[in-house]
């Protein structure tokens, strides 16, 4: 069994394909950065990071999938999930050892993983389309923070750029300490720290516009109106709304927050 | 502006418009210009869901629910004692691009009751829209409500500054209107709707030519129909969308199960009479049937059968009323043919296309796909070993299949009922 040491990128690991198959590397693993303790009779390969290797990974299985399947792969990099890397290695296995496209081929194991893998990438970044809520500083940023289970910044960058083009703004992944910002230019990737907690009502006075708390007020009054108390659904809220997503959302906060003051 | 009087005037209008249960934020490619504010996008998207369950992607507002009609059915009728209360032009402005520039909503739903006359209430929504895009580059979705009896003139303007435009036929036939609605008919709903379609086509005509000649309602025009407040069938409800869909281009048609909130009339179910939420739910499977899977009005409702079965979904209604049509071989089919299976949606047939073009599928395939094969079972065949199932009659099957499956209604149906 071979261990093989990528340093986490998407380039790293495309590179770690080439590699694999040059080498002709047999009953491979991936790690992260460091070999993993857990395996003890591992060889270790470390990948160097070659952007040339990767170009060729990439043309290859271009050639042998949509755009949609390629990005696929990407997504499924993206979803974190437990052995992310080794679903996607079957996947491009398969791709290589097949002459036609087998994207669709929906009986195999190794398509059926990454759809699903994939999905699930796709999915939150929709619903990160939808559940940023910014919020404005006195110097005309509009930030948010968000604690997605998968690493979707890169996949909704472009969304929120072609958006909101006229605004800077600052998009924070609290899990992954690290966010998006756009600078009425560019969007470039930022690491900073992030501490505060954001909707402490202190935190908005100091830092925030000056109207950003009367526009909070109404939005949570907009969406506690527009509810139809006799059709009232919770399973069916929940479903489109997790639990896991409420502590960034304004309008649950607030109602969380006058729930607990009433009691 | 003045924040306690406009916290006062949302919390009244959108109360006020909340009974549209039309939310859509797709349909539309407008792209941000010129660097401005905002873009529509193709797919819609909810920013947020009520606790009803309910996509909130517009901020959906009534420009005023002062009204000069008195619908029986309608909160802002003229006769009910309820506080009133106005946006200004500005305060619907500032509302909108606060909202969006948060990114709380993907645009505007902007109706109103009827103040003054028709043309003086649809000129103000008008130029909310007309402010929206040219002096704030705004371009994010807006849903105008199109008053009926206003000029040609101000629905052609208000369609080159909105992605879609709607007008409520609210009852599914001209008698229930003239019950409920003295003042309306459905003649001043249906006028306007034709105009529209002709400038709609129209206009997308022209951008096929020419992609810079200017958008006009490029999400089209739909339309809603309140349910359960009189006794219309399935029937007439289904034939009645059929028509707006085949004969005004309709991307929508809205099924709003009714809210009873009067006790003070007769005509109307009175406070406490429970929304008729899985009609509608029937209603809304149907319309996608006759929408996306290729079905004929009349193969879902029919003289014989006026009125949608309420313990089991229209397809597979169809599908025990059909039964010779089954089964069918998943591995040769047409895909239209394999949509029409129970259990099996839009996207499943065409992975079971897509698959089979790799090995014979056989049920675990299904399985793994996602397919409701406990339902799906009994009108399916495999070639090979081809699988004999045993004759059921549509009873049986139907027995079978409720027995198994765990609905949402389930509470709602008793043994009982199931007997009929």
């Amino acid at each position: 069994m071979t261990q093989v040491i990528y340093d986490a990128t998407y380039e790293g690991w495309l590179t770690a394909v080439f590699d694999i198959y040059e080498l002709k590397l047999t009953d491979v693993v991936f790690a992260k950065k460091e070999p993993s303790s857990a395996l003890l009779f591992s060889t270790d390969y470390f990948v160097v990071t070659d952007l040339s290797k990767a170009e060729r990974v990439l043309s290859g299985l271009q050639k042998r999938l949509s755009n949609d399947g390629l990005a696929r792969i990407y997504s499924t990099f993206l979803s974190e999930v437990s052995q992310a890397e080794e679903i996607m290695f079957g996947f491009v296995k398969y791709v290589f050892s097949s002459t036609q496209n087998i994207e669709e081929d929906f009986g195999s194991h190794e398509v059926w993983e990454v759809r699903k893998a994939a999905k699930m990438t796709r999915r939150e970044s929709h619903r990160m389309k939808a559940f940023v809520r910014f919020k404005l500083t006195k110097d005309g940023l509009y930030y948010a923070v968000i604690e997605p289970d998968c690493d979707v910044l890169p996949l909704i960058e472009n969304h929120f750029k072609n958006r909101y083009a006229d605004q800077r703004w600052l998009i924070y992944d609290v899990k992954r300490k690290y966010g998006i910002y756009y600078d009425l230019e560019n969007v470039t990737t930022v690491e900073l720290q992030f501490n505060a907690d954001t909707n402490s009502s202190k935190f908005l006075a100091e830092i925030c516009d000056q109207k950003e708390e009367f526009f909070q007020n109404l939005w949570v009054q907009y969406f506690n109106n527009v509810n139809i108390e006799s059709r009232k659904n919770m399973k069916l809220h929940l479903q489109h709304m997790p639990k896991r997503y409420w502590k960034n959302l304004t309008e649950k906060t607030a109602n969380l927050k006058r729930i607990l003051n009433n009691h | 502006m003045v924040n306690e009087r406009v916290m006062e005037k949302l919390g009244i209008l959108s109360d006020a418009a909340k009974y549209d249960v039309s939310c859509s934020s797709g349909q539309s490619n407008r792209k941000n210009k010129d660097k401005g504010l905002g873009n529509a996008s193709n797919n819609g998207i909810c920013h947020s869901y009520t606790e009803d369950g309910r996509c909130v992607a517009l901020l959906k507002i009534l420009l005023t629910n002062h009204c000069i009609f008195d619908c029986a059915y309608c909160v802002s009728r003229k006769s009910n004692d309820i506080k009133r209360a106005a946006f200004t032009v500005d305060e619907v402005v500032e509302l909108t691009i606060g909202f969006y520039r948060r990114n709380y909503i993907e645009g505007l739903f902007l109706s109103s009751g009827i103040f003054d006359n028709p043309d003086y209430t649809m000129e103000r929504l008008v130029r909310i829209a007309k402010k929206l895009r040219l002096e704030h580059n705004f371009n994010g979705y807006i849903h105008l409500k199109a008053i009926p009896g206003a000029s040609d003139d101000l629905l052609r303007e208000a369609g080159i500054y909105a992605d879609r435009l709607s007008l409520n036929v609210e009852m599914p036939t001209e008698q229930s209107l003239k019950l409920l609605a003295p003042d309306k008919n459905h003649k001043d709903v249906i006028k306007p709707m034709g105009y529209l379609k002709t400038e709609i086509a129209g206009h997308k005509e022209e951008r096929k030519k020419n992609y810079k000649a200017p958008l006009f309602a490029p999400a089209g025009q739909s339309t809603q129909m309140v349910i359960g407040a009189t006794k219309e069938s399935d029937l007439e409800i289904l034939g009645m969308a059929d028509y707006f869909y085949q004969q005004m281009n309709m991307r929508r048609v809205y099924y709003s199960g009714y809210v009873p909130i009067s006790n003070n009339d007769n005509r109307l179910p009175a406070i406490g009479t429970p929304v008729p939420i899985i009609r509608e739910n029937r209603l809304y499977q149907a319309d996608w049937l006759i929408r996306y899977y290729g079905f004929n009005v009349n193969e879902i409702v029919g003289f014989n059968q006026p009125n949608l079965d309420l313990d089991i979904d229209p397809k597979l209604g169809w599908a025990l009323r059909n039964l010779h049509q089954f089964p069918v071989d998943i591995n040769t089919a047409d895909i239209e043919l394999i949509k029409r299976i129970p259990g099996i949606g839009f996207l499943s047939a065409q992975k079971i296309v897509g698959a089979r073009k790799f090995k014979k599928l056989d049920p675990q395939d299904l399985q793994k796909m996602g397919i409701a094969y406990t339902r799906a079972k009994y009108f399916l065949a495999f070639s090979s070993p081809f699988l004999l199932t045993k004759d059921y009659t549509a009873i049986q099957i139907k027995d079978h299949i409720m027995d198994t499956q765990k609905s949402k209604y389930r509470n709602d149906f008793s043994s009982q009922l199931s007997l009929f």
